[in-house]
């Protein structure tokens, strides 16, 4: 016998509301609008302004529904986008009511008045919500007949955004996400009425009929007149539910059914922001901002964006190349006899003095793994270092402390949620712009306060409405020991839980720093958080590719771990060498003066390291240069061999980011014939008569693993013992004649090798240009907007000179700007320099 | 069999001989095809020279072959292939592919891409049969120009669109030829 089932009240649980939407009925937590709601139950009202990551604000009307209150019906239609639930709220959307479908057809008639028909020619054409809406909710025909609006069109508002005012249809997500999101106000909306729209203050003056200026006079300026240097400004290209806004790398190259899109992850900083690369024909066309609410949310960088090109260089190199001995020139040859150069020339070194790798930091997990147990198993030794920046012994010590950490100790999300962050020795908008974005949505949404220590009011601390605790460059850690004395409410403040203390890549050149920040986060309970700034150093430290650390992170010296390795590793007992390796810089300095024969170089570029001249005397000094690369560099200048190797694109892997989370990504071109560092190792090991087991990633990163669960097993012994023996001269801090201190650190764009083939990118860059104090300026004789030189004994860089807060005394100058301040001034942030005035 | 069975066989073949011929003496004689048929494809030009074609992709979206390939590029004033913002940089059809159906011809908003009734589309070469747009552009008429120019015609886009074949007279166009060229009479 069946039973009508009984009518049972649906109890409302605490904070939410229960309401009918066309005449279902829902449980909604208080506060969610209307058009998510109706979303969850499987109706999708059409909308263009509404994005769920941007504050609501009703402005395209195109998500019209039809709303009872109470039992009164609303006189108009409704906005769901901007009205939140309410208990006993009767909802009908356009599949109910009448009313809401004609109500939207006409909000979509009325958007189409002006909205040109050039389908055909706009980028958008066939992933445009627009096109997408208007067939499934617009009429098949317009009442208009006069002549449309016009605009002059495209107008650059920045050398890669293309803004077409004919096209938009007023949503405001572009104004709104670079003013909520980003803080780079950079497009507003002007005018009234008809003549509203989108632009920057020289855009307005393009109006029909007014001669237009030059192209290059409006590009990468704001509305107030200042440069437009927004690091996010690709991300409003993204959400333009229109064609208004077009990027000029991607312009007119394909249509969305060219494409086969691939998820990816961005290898140019930590943050490993989920990505998806959309490529046509074997060439990579785009990359958009993948969705991965932990980590990126729906934003990239503009470097994240549109910096791929460089793997598509007409100068990249497919084949292996070894020096003729005659002719002193790379000749192309073949893999076989490439390796077996390679592998004598390595053998040999290894038995006479040794040989030493020095990876880069731009290694996949696996990659960095390879590099890591090539230097162990086929050149018996521990001179392996990822750190091609400044660096000290200092930094290894802690580092060894970050080893295995996970986003379980500090997460974006644990940024979100901190009542305080500290920044120290990191500039996030530079550095970490994800991190940087995080920061800001904290600030801004939580309140989070956020302090950094630095020089002077950066964009990064204006933005995420930060607080400067100033000091002067290589005095931070001074300045964090004197928090509990001078900055109570700080001290109370990183004594809260979740506290957050952000440490950049920029506190190895700070003598103390990191025991400086290791006191304060014992005393305060707050947690640290090493942000480096390229994509791979944080997985090579997990590799074990550093001088004093295996895979897994236990000490070298550390014999019990030695011991599991050997077993995972299936050596015989005893193999591994003992003894702590040498850095970086005592790789560079043994190479240089004959300790060394020969030196295994990933991808590196002499002008980032501490001492460039130092490099290049190393390089051309070394017996046998073997370079991993895939474009000519300066290491390639000297090599001996060169071996190609796949770029991103071309392999698959996982970077680990910053928080230690894997962010795995597949091979995006398949079929390339580019092989990967680790296989590429793999087989010079096997000449070399051992085998790494490294043949492909997915081997690579089980023999990983295998690795790291052997170090696990063994109780690790504390580390920092082994590394006091670095005595040796610290080439790059010439502490010269100079009475003013140098501040610097590296900006997002700048004259990066994984930058390269991408103008319109670099003509986002923010401009290099020397900061000092209104007082140090004063004293030198130099007027804001001269140019003013910095010099050493090294040399000189003479930049435009700008006022800023900065702590008298001191000079800030970009990293790059374009030239190496290491291969021009030979001093790095906190050495000593001198200022003139200068002529440009 | 009856023994007369073998004559009756040559009397069809015989009395063949004196009905009208049907075959057509290909290659020797060309005969024309009916006047709509599907046969190469080609790209129009304006009546000034510059091309019609914006690149839009459209008929390689339509190809039910996927024998089209079509890249747009960008226009500048230097260098106008087309009037407006994009035109077609590089323009591909694999008639290895090509099933003749002419979706692509419906498909195209600026009658850029049209059918010509030429047929001798075979090749002892794959490679040949990829036509590139050299290949399938119209041929310059009289008072046409190879582009990149500017547009030529009239004062105003309006102009241009609107009134540019009467304009295209003025420039030696000669009366009574198409401006929306087509090589039909010319292979005829």
């Amino acid at each position: 016998m069946t039973m009508a089932p009984e009518e049972t009240e649906t109890e409302v649980p605490e904070g939410h509301v229960k309401l009918i939407v066309d005449g279902e009925e829902v449980i909604a937590p208080k506060g969610e609008l209307l058009i998510r709601t109706a979303e969850r139950l499987g109706t999708v009202i059409p909308r263009f302004c509404d994005h769920p990551l941007l504050d609501p604000a009703g402005a395209c009307r195109q998500c019209l529904v039809e709303v009872e209150m109470g039992g009164r019906p609303m006189p108009k239609p409704q906005a769901s986008c901007t009205m939140t639930v309410a208990d006993g709220m009767v909802v009908k959307t356009q599949r109910t009511s009448p009313v809401a479908d004609k109500a939207q057809q006409g909000v979509m008639e009325l958007l189409l008045i002006n909205h040109p028909l050039d389908c055909p020619v706009c980028d958008k054409g066939g992933e445009c919500p627009l096109q997408n809406q208007a067939m499934a909710h617009g009429r098949a025909s317009s009442r208009f007949v006069d002549t449309k609006r016009t605009f002059p069109k495209p107008l650059p508002i920045s050398s890669q955004v293309l803004l077409d005012r004919e096209r938009c249809v007023l949503c405001q997500r572009c104004t709104r996400f670079s003013a909520q999101i980003a803080g780079d106000p950079f497009i507003e909306l002007l005018e009234r009425g008809v003549h509203q729209q989108v632009g920057t203050a020289e855009t307005a003056a393009v109006f029909s009929g007014t001669p237009a200026p030059e192209p290059s006079d409006m590009a990468s300026k704001t509305s107030s007149g200042a440069p437009f240097q927004s690091y996010f400004s690709g991300n409003t290209i993204q959400i333009c539910p229109v064609g208004a806004l077009t990027s000029a790398a991607y312009r007119f190259r394909s249509r969305p059914f060219d494409l086969v899109s691939s998820p990816s992850v961005c290898e140019h900083c930590s943050s490993g922001c989920a990505e998806r690369t959309d490529f046509r024909r074997g060439k990579v066309m785009r990359r958009l901002a993948g969705d991965d609410p932990d980590v990126n949310e729906e934003w990239i960088c503009d470097k994240g964006r549109f910096a791929f090109r460089y793997a598509a260089a007409s100068d990249r190199i497919r084949k292996p190349l070894v020096r003729d001995a005659k002719t002193g020139e790379l000749v192309e040859t073949s893999w076989t006899e490439a390796l077996r150069v390679a592998a004598d020339a390595l053998s040999k070194a290894r038995d006479a003095r040794g040989a030493a790798v020095l990876t880069g930091g731009r290694l996949t997990v696996e990659d960095a793994y390879a590099y890591s147990k090539f230097a162990r198993i086929a050149l018996r030794t521990n001179d392996i270092d990822f750190r091609a920046r400044a660096h000290s012994a200092e930094e290894l010590d802690f580092l060894a402390g970050v080893v295995g950490t996970t986003p379980d100790h500090v997460s974006f999300a644990a940024i979100e949620r901190a009542p305080t962050v500290l920044c120290v020795a990191i500039e996030p908008e530079d550095e970490a712009p994800i991190v940087f974005l995080r920061l800001r949505k904290a600030a801004l949404k939580h309140s989070t306060k956020v302090v950094h220590v630095g020089q002077w009011t950066t964009s990064s601390v204006r933005k995420t409405n930060g607080e400067l605790l100033a000091c002067e460059p290589g005095g931070e850690a001074a300045a964090l020991d004197g928090i509990a004395q001078h900055a109570k409410d700080l001290d109370a403040g990183l004594a809260e839980a979740g506290a957050v203390i952000l440490l950049g890549e920029r506190a190895a050149e700070v003598v103390g720093l990191f025991s400086a920040v290791q006191r304060l986060a014992e005393r305060t309970g707050a947690k640290v958080a090493w942000i480096p700034r390229r994509a791979g150093e944080r997985g090579a430290l997990e590799a074990g590719a550093a001088p004093t650390l295996l895979p897994g992170g236990a000490a070298v010296s550390d014999a019990d771990a030695r011991a599991a390795l050997e077993s995972a590793w299936r050596l015989d007992a005893g193999v591994l060498p003992s003894s702590p390796g040498r850095d970086t810089t005592g790789i560079l300095w043994a190479a240089a003066t004959g300790d060394l024969d020969a030196l295994v170089v990933g991808g590196i570029d002499p002008d980032d390291l501490p001492d460039p001249a130092l490099a290049r005397k190393a390089l051309a000094a070394a017996g046998f240069v073997l370079s991993m690369e895939m474009r000519p560099s300066a290491v390639t200048e000297h090599a001996d061999v060169v071996l190609p190797i796949a770029t991103v694109d071309e392999k698959s892997g996982r970077f680990l980011n910053w928080e230690g989370r894997p962010r795995p990504f597949t091979v995006t071109l398949e079929g390339t014939n580019a092989l990967p560092d680790c296989r590429v190792l793999d087989t010079l090991a096997v000449e070399m008569d051992a085998d790494l087991f490294t043949q492909t990633p997915q081997a690579s990163f089980a023999d990983f693993e295998r690795a790291v669960s052997a170090g696990r097993s063994v109780v690790r012994e504390t580390n920092g013992s082994g590394t006091a023996e670095h005595s040796r001269p610290h080439a790059g801090e010439s502490n010269g004649n100079g009475k003013l201190k140098l501040a610097t650190w590296r900006q997002l764009i700048d004259e990066g090798s994984l930058q390269a083939g991408e103008p319109h990118l670099a003509g986002t860059a923010r401009t290099a240009v020397v900061r000092l104090s209104a007082a140090t300026a004063r004293d030198h004789g130099i007027e804001p907007g001269e140019h003013a030189t910095v010099s050493t004994e090294r040399g000189e860089l003479t930049l435009p000179a700008e006022i800023a807060d900065l702590p008298d005394g001191v000079v800030w100058v970009p990293a790059r700007s374009p030239v190496s301040i290491r291969t021009a001034l030979g001093v790095g942030h906190g050495g000593a320099v001198s200022l003139s005035g200068g002529t440009a | 069999m009856g023994m007369f069975d073998p004559l009756k066989g040559f009397g069809v073949t015989f009395s063949t001989m004196f009905k009208k011929v049907v075959t057509e003496q290909y290659p020797e004689d060309y005969y024309p095809t009916a006047p709509r048929y599907h046969g190469r494809h080609q790209l129009n030009r304006h009546p000034d020279g510059l091309e019609k074609c914006v690149g839009c992709e459209l008929c390689a979206w339509a190809c039910p072959a996927d024998a089209i390939f079509v890249e747009g590029g960008d226009n500048t004033e230097e260098a106008r292939y087309s009037p407006g913002e994009r035109y077609g940089l590089d323009y591909q059809i694999n008639y290895l592919r090509c099933i003749g159906c002419g979706l692509c011809i419906e498909a195209c908003p600026t009658r850029s891409l049209t059918m010509v009734n030429f047929y001798e589309l075979a090749d002892d070469d794959r490679q040949k049969l990829i036509y590139t747009k050299e290949d399938l552009m119209a041929p310059l008429l009289p008072g046409m120009e190879q582009p990149p120019h500017p547009m030529r015609l009239g004062e105003s886009e309006q102009d241009y669109y609107v009134h540019g074949p009467e304009l295209a007279r003025g420039r030696g166009v000669p009366s009574g030829e198409t401006v929306e060229t087509s090589v039909e009479e010319a292979i005829q």
